[in-house]
C-alpha cells in the first residue's frame, strides 16, 4: 500500500513558493482557526507555524473528537464497562481519556474486557463470535466516522446480531461553528475548515454559516501544501476584502459531499442537543440513535443517564478548544497535565492541541 | 489521577516505562553500573571489560513475516551487547511456555534460535524451561541474557555524544513494529513488509574497523528512533538535529503509519542501529555500514549541535522545524 500521490503535496519547492506568496501578500494581522485536530497535527508535524509570517496566528479549534467528548460521556462509558458480561470496543484514542475517577485503560488493567478496534466491523465480528456477551461500540467522532457507525447498526440488523450496541456520542461540525462565533471574547478572522468531515458533508453544508457571518472560509486537505494553499486563499480573501466559502481540497471534497453516507447517517441517527467539552450544550449538534433502532442503543439498553460531571479544576481545555487560550497559558500544562498523566482530553488524544504543543512545541 | 496498576503503557519503552525504572527499580538495586541505564551493563572483571545484557521477549504474534520470537530473542540480546561495544559471545535462554503449546511450534522456534546464534557467532550455553497452566502466559515468553568482551580501545555510551558528531542510521525505520502490528488479530492489512530482525554485531565490527572516533551506538528498538535520540541528547547533555527527508522509510510502512496516525519515529526496529561518529570519520563509517548485509540503506540523518541541550529537533520535509519528544506511552490509533 503506497500513498504515492501524497508526495506531490509534500514537495518542498511547492511549499516554499506558497510560503513566499503568503509572506508577500499578508499585511493584515489575522487569526485563523483550524477546526480539525488532524490539521493541528499536520501543522505541527510539518513545522508550518514557523514558516508563515508573524501576521498570521493559527488557532486550534474544537475538531478533535476525543477532546470535545464531555466528561459525563466518558463517565458513562466507564459505567457501561462495569456491567456484567460486556465487551467494550473502542477506537484507540479514547483509552487514556480520564473520566471523573478512572479511564478505560485503567479499567482494562483492572480486568474489564475493553478492546481497541480499527473499525466498527471488527466490533460486529466480536459480537458475532461472543453471542453470550453484550458488545458495545463507543461511537465518538464527527460526520467522518458517524456514517460507518450507522452502517454497522444496519449490518447488525441485517445479520440478526442482537448483542451489538452503540453508545452514540457523535457530534456534527457546522453547528459548532455557529456556537464558536457566539462565544464571549472570541476573535477569529477566518476558518480552515476540516477535510475529512467535508468529504462526507460537502462544502455546501457550511453555506448557512458563511451566509450569516461572511468571513473567509476554506476547506483544506492535510498535506503541507494543502494547508499552505488554504492559508494563501484565506489571506487573499482577507487582503482583497472578498470573503468567500472556498474549497482547497477539490481532489476529495465536493459541494454535495458523499450523499449516500449522509443518507445512512440520517437514517440511523437524529439530531440531539449535546454538551461539547468546554463549549457547553450546542442544540442539535449531537447524533442520537433513532427510536427505530433503539434495540441497538447502549444508552437505552443499559439505562444510562448521563450525570452532571464536573470538569477538572483549573483545566483550560474549554478555552483552548475555542481559541481563547493556547496550551502554554493553561496553569496545568506541563506541570500537572502531561501525556503520562493527563488532566484534560486535549492532552490525551494524539490530535489534541495540548498533546501537539507538548510533543512538537518547545517554549524554551 | 494516580496510576495504581501496571498499564500496557508501562511496557512501551517511553516515558511511562522510564518512570517505572526510576521510581521502583533503581532505588532497590542502586549501583553505578545499573544507574547508567544503558542497553547493558559494563563490568570490569579481572582487568577485562565485559558487556552484560538481558531482555525478555513477549511478541505477539510469535511468528511474523521476517522472523519469529526465537530469532528476535537471540538477535535482541546480541545487539544490546554490541551496542555496548562488546563482542557478543555467550547467551542464556529461559523459556516460559503455556500449557497446550504445540511441540512442533516449539521445535520451530528453538531451531531458528540455533540458526540465529550461529549466524551471530554466539553460543547458547545455559538455559531453563518452565511450563505454566493454560492462560497463565500467552503461548511462549523467552528471556535471553548474554555477555561479550569489550576490546580495550572501545569506549561507547549514550552519554558520550559530542557537538559536531554526525548521526548515522543503518537503514529504514519502523519495519518491525509495523509488521507485527499488521499481523495482529483485527488488522486486515495485506502487505509485503517484513520485520528487520537481524544481528548487528558484524556491522559494529565494521564500524570499529573504520573508525576509533565512534561515540554512541544504539539500537532503536521499543520507543523507536525518536525515543533513543532523546535518551542520548539527555544523557550527553547535547542538542540533536535531524532531517526528515534523510530518514529512510519504506513507502508501505509510511502509508500504514499515516492511516493509523502513527509517527514512524516512535515505532520499534529490531535490526537497525544509530551511530554517533566524529564528523571527520562519518563518510568512512557510512561506507563501512553500507557494505554490511543489513546496512545497505544507511544514511547520515543529522548531527549533534551545541544549542538546545537535551532536546531533539527535526527539520521537516518542507523546511519547517519541530521538536521530537520522547514517546510517552504506546501510540494509539486515532479516530479519524
Amino acid at each position: 500500500m503506497t500513498i504515492k500521490h501524497a508526495d506531490e503535496y509534500r514537495d518542498p519547492d511547492i511549499s516554499r513558493k506558497l510560503v513566499e506568496q503568503i509572506t508577500n501578500l499578508s499585511k493584515t494581522k489575522i487569526r485563523l482557526m483550524e477546526v480539525c485536530g488532524t490539521h493541528t497535527m499536520s501543522i505541527f508535524r510539518n513545522g508550518i507555524r514557523n514558516l508563515i509570517p508573524e501576521t498570521i496566528s493559527l488557532l486550534s479549534g474544537p475538531g478533535c473528537p476525543v477532546c470535545v467528548t464531555a466528561q459525563n460521556e466518558i463517565d458513562a462509558f466507564i459505567e457501561i464497562s462495569q456491567k456484567p458480561d460486556t465487551i467494550i470496543t473502542t477506537f484507540g484514542d479514547l483509552m487514556r481519556v480520564p473520566g471523573t475517577g478512572s479511564s478505560l485503560q485503567k479499567e482494562r488493567a483492572g480486568g474489564k474486557d475493553i478492546r481497541m478496534v480499527y473499525s466498527t466491523f471488527d466490533a460486529i465480528e466480536i459480537a458475532r463470535k461472543n453471542p453470550d456477551k453484550k458488545v458495545i461500540f463507543l461511537g465518538v467522532g464527527f460526520e467522518t466516522t458517524a456514517p460507518t457507525v450507522a452502517a454497522s447498526i444496519l449490518s447488525a440488523r441485517d445479520m440478526k446480531i442482537d448483542n451489538y450496541f452503540v453508545y452514540s456520542a457523535h457530534k456534527t461540525v457546522p453547528l459548532a461553528l455557529f456556537a464558536l462565533m457566539k462565544t464571549e471574547g472570541i476573535k477569529i478572522d477566518g476558518f480552515l475548515l476540516p477535510g475529512h468531515v467535508s468529504v462526507i458533508i460537502g462544502t455546501g453544508a457550511y453555506l448557512p454559516f458563511f451566509n450569516q457571518f461572511q468571513m473567509p472560509c476554506v476547506v483544506a486537505g492535510f498535506e503541507p501544501s494543502d494547508i499552505l494553499q488554504a492559508i494563501l486563499m484565506l489571506v487573499e480573501q482577507t487582503e482583497n476584502k472578498t470573503p468567500g466559502l472556498e474549497n482547497a481540497y477539490t481532489r476529495a471534497v465536493s459541494f454535495e459531499g458523499n450523499e449516500k453516507a449522509v443518507r445512512i447517517m440520517n437514517d440511523v441517527f437524529e439530531p440531539a442537543d449535546v454538551a461539547w467539552r468546554g463549549i457547553g450544550i450546542i442544540p442539535g449538534s449531537g447524533l442520537k440513535i433513532r427510536d427505530e433502532f433503539s434495540d441497538y442503543d447502549a444508552m437505552k439498553k443499559f439505562e444510562i443517564t448521563e450525570k452532571d460531571s464536573k470538569e477538572p479544576n483549573g483545566c483550560a481545555c474549554g478555552e483552548i478548544l475555542t481559541g481563547l487560550k493556547t496550551p502554554v497559558e493553561c496553569p496545568l500544562y506541563k506541570k500537572i497535565c502531561t501525556p503520562v498523566d493527563p488532566v484534560g482530553p486535549c492532552m490525551v488524544s494524539s490530535e489534541g492541541t495540548c498533546a501537539a504543543y507538548y510533543k512538537y512545541h518547545s517554549s524554551d | 489521577m494516580k496510576i495504581d496498576r501496571i498499564l500496557l503503557d508501562h511496557g512501551s519503552g517511553g516515558k511511562i516505562s522510564h518512570s517505572l525504572t526510576l521510581d521502583i527499580m533503581l532505588p532497590a538495586f542502586d549501583n553505578p553500573m545499573l544507574s547508567k541505564l544503558n542497553d547493558g551493563a559494563i563490568l570490569n572483571i579481572g582487568g577485562k571489560k565485559l558487556a552484560f545484557s538481558t531482555d525478555t521477549y513477549v511478541v505477539d504474534p510469535i511468528f511474523f513475516p521476517g522472523g519469529n520470537i526465537g530469532e528476535l530473542a537471540i538477535y535482541g540480546t546480541v545487539n544490546d551487547i554490541a551496542m555496548c561495544g562488546g563482542i557478543p559471545m555467550y547467551l542464556s535462554a529461559g523459556l516460559v511456555i503455556e500449557e497446550g503449546f504445540l511441540i512442533s511450534d516449539l521445535e520451530k522456534i528453538i531451531k531458528s534460535m540455533g540458526a540465529a546464534a550461529e549466524k551471530a557467532g554466539v553460543k547458547v550455553v545455559t538455559g531453563d524451561t518452565k511450563v505454566v497452566p493454560k492462560g497463565a502466559a500467552d503461548k511462549i515468553f523467552i528471556n535471553t541474557s548474554g555477555v561479550g568482551l569489550i576490546p580495550d580501545n572501545v569506549d561507547v555510551g549514550s552519554d558520550k555524544a559530542l557537538p559536531g558528531d554526525k548521526i548515522i542510521l543503518s537503514g529504514t525505520i519502523a519495519d518491525h513494529g509495523i509488521t507485527v502490528l499488521t499481523q495482529r488479530e483485527g488488522m486486515t492489512f495485506t502487505s509485503s513488509i517484513k520485520s528487520d530482525t537481524a544481528p548487528l554485531n558484524g556491522m559494529v565490527e565494521r564500524i570499529f574497523n573504520s573508525s576509533r572516533d565512534v561515540h554512541v551506538l544504539r539500537d532503536p528498538t521499543r520507543g523507536g528512533v525518536g525515543t533513543s535520540l532523546n535518551e542520548i541528547a539527555e544523557k550527553s547533555n547535547c542538542g540533536i538535529k535531524i532531517y526528515e527527508n534523510k530518514i529512510p522509510l519504506k513507502n508501505e510502512v509510511k502509508g500504514i503509519c499515516e492511516l493509523l496516525g502513527f509517527d514512524p519515529l516512535y515505532i520499534a526496529n529490531e535490526g537497525k542501529l544509530i551511530a554517533f561518529v566524529a564528523s571527520k570519520d562519518a563518510e568512512k563509517v557510512l561506507s563501512a555500514i553500507r557494505e554490511d548485509e543489513f546496512g545497505k540503506d544507511a544514511c547520515i540523518i543529522g548531527e549533534v549541535v551545541s544549542g538546545h541541550p537535551g532536546k531533539v529537533f527535526l527539520e521537516t520535509g518542507i523546511g519547517g522545524t519541530r521538536m521530537v519528544d520522547m514517546l510517552t506511552g504506546d501510540q494509539l490509533p486515532r479516530i479519524c
